[in-house]
């Protein structure tokens, strides 16, 4: 992610409504890892609104240094490589935003988020949305979108899902749906638990999940 | 100390001769004003701190130091809270010159100029910055090249093993001396980054930013291999005598040098090397079928290694080399690194470089990793760059991008800046 124009990058115009949608999702003074924070933005954010004890993992070297720049703890990594070295329960939050679908194996990091975090915040593209589905049926090409906006030769986004996939890999991997969005456009809608609708509607979901006891 | 070839008598003579000599370059390195105009602005003070034996060093092999003396080179001007000290540990050849004419070998600027100085990340309009020659050395700070008061002869190898605990014990004793109570950021790379660990691991309530470079939180394997040829080298000059060269009059040049042209090979890269010198002839046009230095790399070692002889003492280097081989963090605490920092409140920068095959980022990520379990403050970025180990000396903007950012953000956190 780059730290002049806010493209990540992989190719996802960071917009503010995912930063705030996740920055409501976290209570106040908790300790949190940003898995993909790029600049810092969200980080920053929490640190000013919520008196987070955050910490950062980013993968590009210009990323890193404007986080360290802004005074943000951030470690130069990557989610498939480096979660492993985190202690059991080391947060409150552990974040994911709009990067599992890039990571070399979705499972395994979401799995390992949940061992280091009470709660995993995860936001991610929908290729359930009914304009995904509608370009792939109707042009037999893969989908290009205004969340998805590579040519299928250089995406990154090498694992992408539909809501109704990642809510059944968190019922795979036992963990709780606490609280989900849809976002359409600005717009963003509380939904509980996803169902058919909003897997057609979506364009990003952001959910909260937790442990299951 | 080792057989003499001279009786008794004569090596005390030569001794005396030594200590002679090593005071009257002690009274021309604090006579010689430093002209230079930077280091007016650097504000740059030359100091010594004498330890009585009253005050022993408490060395991690059981013996005491006493008495002995660190010398070290400050730059900037301390504040009234004592808030704005930075520490910079030196690697293994370098010295307290960290930022002005180095008096043996003249060269102007320090070792580290794009680092400290008005405006650099250590500013010097800000932070008071303190270098002191680690314990061990040969450049003021009392080693094995200086005078034991016990027998009126240079130490040579009665000077105890000295370790890298040993060496950050001693500064925290001048920096008690100096009545600081606590250092705002310390920094080094190489050795120098292992004292920054042990600082922060040894004295966590006195650390409030640590920068440790292109370093390790133990000594390797691979390492420690590269030190032991290079104490062979220096052993198997005859003119080192056991160690008892400075009172034979004799220097062990060759042995020295050899070991420089060794290491001095670990601290660059392949492709360094290759970007540098190539396989480029030194001023002939073909090959000359015999040993001289045909090639360019050749000549360029065979200078590194001359250009050293002149300003390092030979026992100093197995000593110190001695202590980075000892480093094992985590040993000191029962085998786990992040026990070394439980709880620590101390903000971390840790910076690696892809080239460097010496301290290689594998090394810099196991304390990292160290600091994540132990719930630290820490920061890590990879420098991506051709030119190994020692790029950490050299130009790098961005490693002058991180650090200036990071220490500029713990400075604002400490109050030093709005």
């Amino acid at each position: 992610m780059t730290a002049q124009d806010g493209t990540s990058a992989f190719g996802y115009v960071q917009n503010r409504v995912d930063l705030a949608l996740i920055a409501e999702m976290i209570a106040p003074d908790a300790r949190v890892l940003d898995v993909g924070c790029g600049d810092g933005q969200l980080l920053a954010l929490l640190a000013r609104t919520k008196n987070v004890d955050g910490r950062g993992i980013e993968l590009s070297q210009e990323g890193v240094n404007a986080c360290v720049a802004r005074g943000l703890s951030v470690i130069q990594g990557d989610a498939d490589a480096d979660l492993h070295d985190y202690p059991d329960d080391a947060f409150d939050y552990v974040i994911l935003s709009q990067t599992i679908q890039a990571t070399r194996n979705p499972r395994e990091v979401l799995t390992q988020m949940k061992r280091i975090g009470r709660h995993v915040v995860v936001s991610f593209p929908n290729f359930g949305n009914w304009r995904v589905r509608l370009q792939l049926l109707w042009s037999g090409r893969m989908p290009v979108t205004r969340t998805l906006g590579h040519d299928w030769y250089d995406t990154p986004n090498i694992h992408l899902c539909t809501v109704r996939d990642f809510v059944s890999l968190c019922d795979d991997l036992g963990l709780n749906i606490d609280d989900a969005v849809s976002v359409i456009g600005n717009r963003a809608r509380r939904v509980g638990r996803p169902g058919s609708i909003d897997n057609l509607t979506a364009e990003d979901a952001v959910l909260l999940l937790s442990r299951k006891s | 100390m080792g057989p003499s070839r001279e009786g008794p008598e004569g090596a005390a003579q030569a001794a005396i001769h030594q200590v002679n000599r090593a005071m009257s370059d002690k009274r021309q390195l604090q006579a010689e004003p430093d002209t230079d105009e930077a280091a007016r602005r650097l504000n740059a003070v030359a100091a010594e701190m004498h330890f009585g034996p009253e005050t022993p060093l408490a060395l991690d092999s059981g013996v005491s130091l006493a008495p002995f003396t660190i010398a070290y080179q400050t730059y900037g001007t301390l504040n009234a809270a004592k808030s704005n000290v930075v520490l910079v540990c030196h690697a293994l050849t370098l010295d307290q010159y960290v930022a002005s004419r180095n008096p043996i070998t003249g060269k102007p600027g320090g070792w580290w100029p794009a680092m400290v100085g008005p405006g650099l990340p250590l500013d010097t309009d800000r932070y008071f910055i303190i270098c002191p020659n680690v314990i061990g050395g040969c450049m003021g700070t009392t080693g094995p090249k200086d005078i034991d008061p016990k027998t009126g002869k240079p130490y040579g190898l009665s000077f105890p093993v000295i370790t890298i605990g040993d060496m950050v014990r001693a500064q925290a004793m001048l920096l008690d001396r100096l009545g600081i109570a606590d250092i705002f950021c310390v920094v080094g790379g190489s050795m120098g980054g292992m004292q920054v660990l042990q600082w922060a691991a040894a004295y966590p309530e006195r650390v409030f930013s640590a920068i440790p470079l292109a370093t390790a939180a133990r000594h390797s394997a691979q390492n420690i291999a590269f030190h032991e040829v290079g104490r062979q080298a220096i052993m198997a000059d005859p003119d080192w005598r056991a160690g008892n060269y400075l009172a034979e009059g004799t220097t062990p040049s060759k042995g020295l040098a050899v070991a420089r042209m060794a290491a001095h090979i670990t601290y660059l890269s392949e492709a360094a090397l290759h970007r540098k010198f190539g396989r480029n002839l030194q001023d002939r046009e073909k090959i000359t079928y015999g040993f001289d230095a045909d090639f360019q790399i050749e000549s360029y070692l065979r200078h590194q290694g001359l250009t050293f002889v002149d300003r390092f003492d030979a026992n100093s280097y197995l000593y110190i080399t001695r202590a980075m081989d000892y480093f094992d963090l985590a040993a000191d605490y029962g085998g786990v690194l992040a026990n070394a920092f439980k709880g620590t409140k101390t903000r971390f920068c840790v910076v690696s470089f892809t080239s460097d095959w010496l301290f290689p980022t594998s090394e810099s990520r196991q304390t990292v990793h160290a600091l994540n379990a132990a719930a630290a403050n820490v920061s890590f970025i990879e420098i991506a760059t051709d030119k190994g180990h020692d790029a950490f000396l050299l130009d790098e903007p961005e490693m002058f991008a991180t650090l200036g950012g990071f220490i500029g953000s713990a400075a604002r956190r400490r109050g030093l800046v709005k």
